[in-house]
């Protein structure tokens, strides 16, 4: 049974529909993230879930029971909030030890609780500090203390990381995972960040205006994306208007206007003539130069309008036959000096006949 | 390190604040120091104040005609207690208000402030007045319940206004997480809301309790004779009795003992208020 289902939960707020027929089940253990763009439904979705909203139509159960009129303070199941929310009248020990006092634990295993969160979080030297003398990191620590410390059956986090600098997010991401790791909880995670949410996740379910997308593990949303929502959302991705124009067991012949063949692979059956998106990753494409031989089915010639030299890859933006620009990243591995393909040079675009995905519109 | 550009140069300083500082010092330090005097001094023939020639015209009369009866510390003690009351009657009745106004739509708020301060636009006298039409047809009047009814219903808009304003303030994602984290309705309350509105409450009372402990027109107006206050009593030492050194020696005493409990109560918020400031 899983820890908590999500059955046909529908909510609106007047005319506007803000969450359409979503259904989730989430497993015990599991770190589970909510992607999707600012206002999309994803914090009404954790509302619902931590009780500060009910939905209209359908039920959240938690280990099989409805939570339909349960109020927040009686879940079990803790929020680490975007701002935090930190008491700030109270010490961060004041604030770990609250849940505890709420659920009528004595002064003793409080006092042998707290110590250990404060320890699992590093704040040991900060138990007597008040939250306004702490950093936006340490902030965040003591949320997430005070969210786990009485063990909840679920951790619901709105945005946590929204509020840090671009360092110190990386930082408290690979802080994020071990921790989890080692309470054993189960993590639900709100964010609009897809780095954030491929880094952090078992399982992701991306969001658009109230509904989900796709619901499944980080790599097969990268490389198996539903549909073009999912696919531009996700990563970087070039996008190719195609006709089909065969189709066998697993092999699908797709024509580009302008362009020409393109090779792909598809289990689906798909009917030929049909209009779709061809969708390709840019670390997927080789450049080579104009007369370099290549061993590859697709192949189209381009010429460089752009490059990124970023260190470790080099973008090329390159302009195809039918005037369409295709990004491509080519690793900087080789030893020695890398090797550039100039702006305004002829190349060669080629990638393997699995290396994108085909997406019916 | 430089300061900050920001920062006004020395001059701009002080050509802003030597009027209100001037003010100040002439007639506010100027007068509280004749005050501090004139209770040193002995009354004139015809009352008011006698010449002063020398220093040994400086006595301590009137602090020892104030010792020498006990009627005077109980008028004090009666004067705090009837303060302290209101103030007390007054935090129970404004903090739902101020509470209601502070979660009320943000348009809305400023009519409802306006409805607290509205009272202000007709004169104090007149209000009271009506009271006593109020009162005295349910046999109230000149009584101790219609001199705290009074004090408490002019003192009321004092109370309100800090604690909306403190309120108003507050992160509803506090009370959100306090509820996620498992506490009820009342818990809520006393351990987020109360202790974060408690500087609120503090300048709620300041503006409360002095005022009422120096209000005379109230017990003149509402009270029986048993009620005078110690605002009654040094306005008699200066209008009727004319005995300026006595009223002065009272005044004085009075001062003393309000910066006393001003001082205390600093004290104790420093140690209680840990983090609130956070808030407000």
């Amino acid at each position: 049974m899983a820890l908590l289902e999500i059955r046909k939960v529908t909510r609106r707020f007047g005319a506007l529909e803000a969450v359409k027929d979503v259904s989730i089940s989430i497993e015990q253990g599991e770190f589970f993230t909510l992607l999707g763009p600012s206002g999309c439904g994803k914090t009404t979705i954790l509302r619902m879930i931590a009780g500060f909203d009910e939905p209209d139509e359908g039920e959240i159960l938690l280990d099989g029971k409805s939570l339909a009129g349960v109020p927040p303070e009686k879940r079990p199941l803790h929020t680490v909030f975007q701002s935090y929310a930190l008491f700030p009248h109270m010490t961060v020990a004041g604030n770990i030890a609250f849940p505890l006092e709420m659920a009528g634990k004595s002064a003793l295993e409080i006092r042998r609780r707290v110590a250990e969160t404060l320890a699992l979080v590093h704040l040991e030297d900060k138990a007597d500090s008040f939250p306004h003398e702490l950093s936006g990191g340490q902030k965040q620590r003591v949320a997430l203390a005070r969210g786990l410390v009485n063990k909840p059956r679920l951790l619901l986090l709105d945005e946590p990381l929204g509020a840090l600098d671009a360092k110190l997010r990386v930082e408290m991401q690979i802080e994020l995972i071990a921790l989890q790791r080692e309470v054993d909880i189960t993590f639900i995670f709100v964010t609009h960040s897809q780095q954030e949410a491929l880094a952090l996740s078992h399982r992701i379910a991306v969001i658009k205006d109230g509904r989900v997308e796709q619901c499944d593990e980080p790599d097969q949303l990268y490389t198996q994306p539903a549909n073009r929502f999912v696919a531009d959302f996700i990563g970087k991705i070039n996008m190719l208007e195609v006709e089909v124009t065969s189709s066998s067991k697993v092999l699908l012949g797709l024509r580009a206007e302008g362009l020409g063949d393109i090779a792909a692979t598809d289990p689906r059956p798909i009917a030929v003539g049909e209009r779709g998106a061809f969708a390709l990753r840019p670390e997927l494409i080789r450049v080579f130069g104009h007369r370099e031989s290549a061993d590859l089915k697709n192949r189209f010639e381009g010429v460089v309008r752009e490059l990124l030299y970023l260190g470790d890859v080099t973008l090329y933006k390159v302009e195809l036959a039918n005037g369409r620009v295709i990004e491509a990243l080519m690793p900087n591995a080789a030893p020695g000096r890398a090797k550039f393909h100039e702006v305004g040079d002829v190349v060669t675009v080629c990638w393997r006949h699995d290396a994108g995905v085909y997406l019916r519109n | 390190m430089s300061e900050p550009r920001t920062q006004p140069s020395g001059l701009t300083k002080w050509v802003v604040t030597l009027p209100p500082t001037a003010f100040l010092l002439t007639f506010f330090l100027a007068t509280a120091l004749i005050v501090v005097v004139a209770g040193f001094r002995e009354t004139g023939e015809f009352g008011g104040l006698a010449p002063i020639d020398s220093l040994a015209a400086l006595t301590l009369d009137a602090y020892h005609f104030l010792g020498g009866d006990v009627i005077y510390l109980e008028i004090f003690a009666r004067s705090f207690l009837v303060a302290a009351l209101t103030t007390l009657i007054c935090i129970v009745l404004a903090y739902p208000l101020a509470w209601l106004i502070a979660r009320s739509p943000k348009r809305r708020r400023d009519f409802l402030v306006l409805l607290v301060i509205l009272p202000f636009a007709s004169n104090f006298l007149v209000r009271i007045y009506a009271w006593i039409m109020l009162l005295g047809p349910v046999n109230l009047l000149y009584t101790p319940f219609a001199v705290v009814v009074g004090m408490v219903y002019a003192h009321l808009p004092f109370m309100v206004l800090p604690l909306y304003t403190n309120l108003e303030k507050h992160d509803p994602a506090l009370l959100e997480a306090a509820q996620d984290l498992g506490a009820n309705g009342w818990t809520r309350f006393w351990r987020v809301t109360f202790p974060l509105s408690l500087p609120g409450i503090f300048s709620g009372s300041a503006l409360v309790f002095i005022p009422v402990l120096g209000m005379f027109a109230v017990p003149e107006l509402l009270g029986g004779t048993g009620d005078i206050l110690i605002g009654n009593l040094i306005k008699e030492q200066f209008l009727e009795n004319r005995d300026w050194p006595l009223g002065s020696a009272l005044s004085i005493m009075l001062t003393v003992c309000v910066l006393a409990l001003a001082g205390l109560t600093a004290w104790a918020s420093k140690r209680g208020l840990h983090g609130t400031e956070a808030v407000t």
